[in-house]
Formats: C-alpha cells, structure tokens, sequence
C-alpha cells in the first residue's frame, strides 16, 4: 500500500477503510482445504477471528487478502480437511 | 456588554457556572469528592431549563470520559468534571481524547490519590496525567475557576488548537468555599464563544468517516510530532486568549503572573490555591526588607518557560513550591523548572520545596521558610539540599 499524508488525529474522511488493510501480509503460515474432504461444517468459519473463511457451493475457500495464518481453522476441522503450510513468499 | 452579576458561591459552583455560560452539549459524569457538586449543579440547570443539554449518567469515570470522546467526535462540546482517583481511571481514555484531538472540557477538584485514602487538595491528580496531551490550567480563586472554564472552551477549541483542556481548582479550598465571584453575561460569552464546529471533522451518519483508526510505525511517529507540535504552537494563541478576554470581561490571565518580581533576588513559584497565602507572605516580607517575588503558574501545560526565564532569569533564587510528588526526583513543577533553565547562560539556584499534600495546611510562615532556605543557599553559592518537605509533624514521624 503507498503512503498517504497524514490529516489531523489521522481522520480518514471515508468510512469502511480498515477494509483497505490487507493484514494478510503478516501471515507466515498459510491455510490450504482439501475440497474433496471437507463435510461444509463450517466450524473454520464460525471460528475464524478474521472473517477470512468464504463458504463456497462444495466446501470453504480461504481469503488471503486477511488471513493471517493463525491455524485455529486447521485445529477446529474435525475432518482434517485443513493442513497449515510454510508459506513461500 | 451586559452587567457581570456578582454571586457568592462555592468553586464547584463557579466552574459549574463556567461550564453553563460555555454552552455545552453533552455532559457525561461521574460524580466524585471533591468536585461532586458540579454534575449536581449542572443537572440542576438542566432540569430547571436554564441549560439545553444531555447529562448522560455513566458507571464509571472511564466511561465518562469514553462518552465525552464519542460526544465531542461528533461536533458536540463535551465537559465532564473529575478527581483523584475518577481521574486516574480515566487515564486510558485522556491520551485518546488528546490523539484525537477533541477540545473537551474538564473541571478537576484537584485531591490527593490514594493510598492511603485522603479526599483533601493535592495536585497528584491532574499532574500525573501530564503527558496525556492536555492543557493544564490551575486556579488560585474560584473566580479564576469561573473564568479559566469559558477560557479553556475556548482555546481548546481554536482550530490552530484542537485539544482538550483541564481546569484544576483545589479540592475543599476552592471546591467547597465560598467567594465572592463576577458572572459575565450571556450573551457576552456567546459572543466570546461561537458554537463548536469541528474543522478536522465529526462523526455523522450521512458523511461517514474514520475516526481512531490504526497507526502503524510508518504513521504513527508523524501523528504524534503533530499533536505535540499543535501543543508547543499553543502559548501565544493562550496569550492572544487571555488578552482579549481581558478585553471584554476585565479581568487579566497569564499563563505565569509575576508579582513583585521586577527587582527579587529570589522567587517562590506557586500554583493553585496557595499562590493566596504566598502572596501575603511576600508582602510581609517586603515590609521587612526582603527582596523577594512571586511568580504564579496558571498554565502549567504548555509549561511556560518562556516567561519563567523572562520573569526569573536574573534572580538569584527560585524556590519551586510543589503540591505534589514523584518519588524518585521531586515536584513536577520543580523537574520542569530545572529542565527550562538547562541550556541557558545563567540560572537561578533552584529549590524545590514539597508542600501541602493530602490538604496538609500551608501557612505564610512555611512560604518564609522556603525563602530563608533559598536565601541560604544562595548566600553559600550551592544547593545542598535539591528537595525538602515543609511543614511536617517530626512527633508523627517514625
């Protein structure tokens, strides 16, 4: 992300710009489902602290932009359906 | 101009009634001794109709100060009133009022804080939240309670400013005693003070916008240079303040007043109540042939020292007389006085002299005392003892 100039208290005069923060950038693990697993429970997205788990039409998908790899997912899939992975940046 | 009414009241009264004339919107408090009379007063006007504001009743003083944050981002003008222990609580949420830089308004009963438990005046309170990013004002009458309130508004709210603002008055001198006091007009002070608008922006739901957000290192660093900056650009917009309301109502406010110190080989820094009593020991001891002043401290952040080297710069010796304590160094008034004089050719010899806490009495011959220790050291040409604490009770001590 490019700098910006700074405003007075750092007020953004838009609403909705923690969205333009891809926290994702922190991440040293990163999540990967196996489809064909997974049973659509979706324990990965009601526990998932970053809203980074999508439900999909045949399993989840992951997205990265906030994911910070944090692994509860990979804990909570009771199938395993979920394996963290050093991620290669 | 409209006629000043003349009212005998109690200091909590008086920033009450400052807070009134000053027309604010939100209100949010939690009362507690010794300034406990002031959300009292306030919800009185409020339920008499003298005053068209919201009280909000919060449970804790951190929520007070949380509801004045939320009140004043969204363009209201919020006060609150506060002490000792209320004020420690609300320590979190005063940096964030200040980074936010949001002018609101808050009357301090200046107290001791605990422990042990002592309710009685003491500047611990107020000076413990110095590095907050508030400006700090202390009273020494409650006229001056009155005054620095409307004052305070308004400086706080300058857009060259834009950051909020504490006025202390000493908890049971001043909150609790009655005195003669002169109430400007109304209409005078509408006029003195337009209503509050936001210039950097206000939270309202057709213009969404974010307030408080994230600061990272590369941000954060630059935010706060800025809010500090907005601070040290603050004292000729205070002495701009001061000198027009002189203008208008006739009284006169500085943020250092000297009195008698034009030819003083020595002079006793004061602030709050106290400066009173040390007045009158001054002139008793002028009839003596003392050559001794006064410099009294109103604004005690921005620290002016600027005017302290205009105003001590040439005397011999300055006994710094402080009402609270870091353990560890010495007075907050003294560790600021010291670091002024740091870079400069000459310097006064510095005492430090720690009075009155916990609302220890200080009486005119504790303030000659502290101007015969001065004169010692001055007289041996060294400072053997940096920090002393006066009036106290060698029968009670272990």
């Amino acid at each position: 992300m490019s700098k910006v100039k700074i405003t007075i208290a750092g007020i953004n005069k838009k609403a909705g710009s923690s969205k333009e923060y891809k926290t994702g950038g922190w991440r040293t693990m990163k999540p990967e489902v196996d489809v064909e697993k997974c049973i659509q429970c979706f324990k990965c997205f009601d526990y998932c602290p970053d809203g980074a788990v999508k439900k999909t039409e045949d399993a989840i998908e992951f997205d990265l932009d906030y994911c910070k790899g944090c692994g509860i997912c990979e804990r909570e899939c009771p199938v395993k359906a979920i394996v963290m992975k050093v991620e290669e940046k | 101009m409209g006629e000043q009414k003349g009212l005998t009241i109690q200091g909590n009264m008086a920033t009450a009634l400052g807070a009134k004339l000053s027309r604010p919107d939100v209100i949010p408090a939690y009362p507690i001794t010794p300034s406990t009379l002031f959300p009292e007063k306030i919800s009185e006007y409020i339920a008499d109709g003298e005053l068209d504001a919201s009280m909000i009743r919060v449970e804790s003083e951190h929520s007070a100060m949380s509801a004045c944050i939320g009140a004043s981002a969204s363009g209201a003008r919020a006060c609150t009133a506060s002490a000792s222990q209320g004020i420690a609580l609300m320590h979190e949420m005063l940096f964030i009022a200040a980074g936010m830089r949001l002018p609101i308004v808050m009357a301090v009963g200046n107290r001791a804080l605990s422990a042990p438990i002592n309710i009685w005046a003491d500047h611990q309170d107020s000076i413990s939240s110095r590095d907050s990013g508030w400006l700090q004002f202390y009273a020494e009458k409650n006229q001056e309670g009155l005054d620095l309130m409307i004052l305070a508004f308004r400086i706080a709210e300058d857009e060259r400013v834009l950051l909020p603002a504490m006025v202390g008055i000493d908890g049971f001198v001043l909150t609790h005693t009655v005195e003669g006091v002169k109430a400007p007009a109304q209409e005078d002070v509408d006029d003195f003070l337009p209503p509050y608008e936001p210039p950097h922006g206000k939270l309202d739901p057709e213009e969404p916008m974010t307030f408080g957000s994230l600061g990272t290192p590369e941000y954060y660093q630059e935010l706060k240079y800025d809010q500090t900056q907005a601070m040290e650009n603050t004292p000729e917009i205070i002495d701009e303040i001061f000198d027009e309301f002189e203008e208008r109502f006739g009284r006169e406010y500085n943020r250092i007043t000297p009195y008698k110190c034009e030819d003083a080989d020595i002079i006793l820094l004061t602030m709050g109540s106290m400066s009173g009593t040390a007045r009158a020991a001054v002139d008793e001891m002028r009839e003596e042939g003392e050559k001794v002043g006064l410099a009294k401290l109103t604004v005690f952040r921005p620290f002016p020292g600027d005017l302290l080297k205009e105003i001590a710069g040439d005397a011999d010796g300055l006994a710094v007389v402080d009402r609270n304590i870091s353990p560890g160094f010495g007075g907050a008034v003294f560790a600021e006085s010291a670091g002024t004089f740091i870079n400069e050719n000459r310097s006064p010899l510095m005492k430090n002299f720690i009075v009155g806490l916990g609302g220890r009495e200080i009486f005119k011959r504790n303030f000659k005392e502290m101007y015969e220790k001065t004169k010692e050291a001055v007289e041996a040409g060294e400072v053997k003892k940096p920090v002393e604490w006066i009036n106290m009770d060698e029968d009670v001590m272990r």
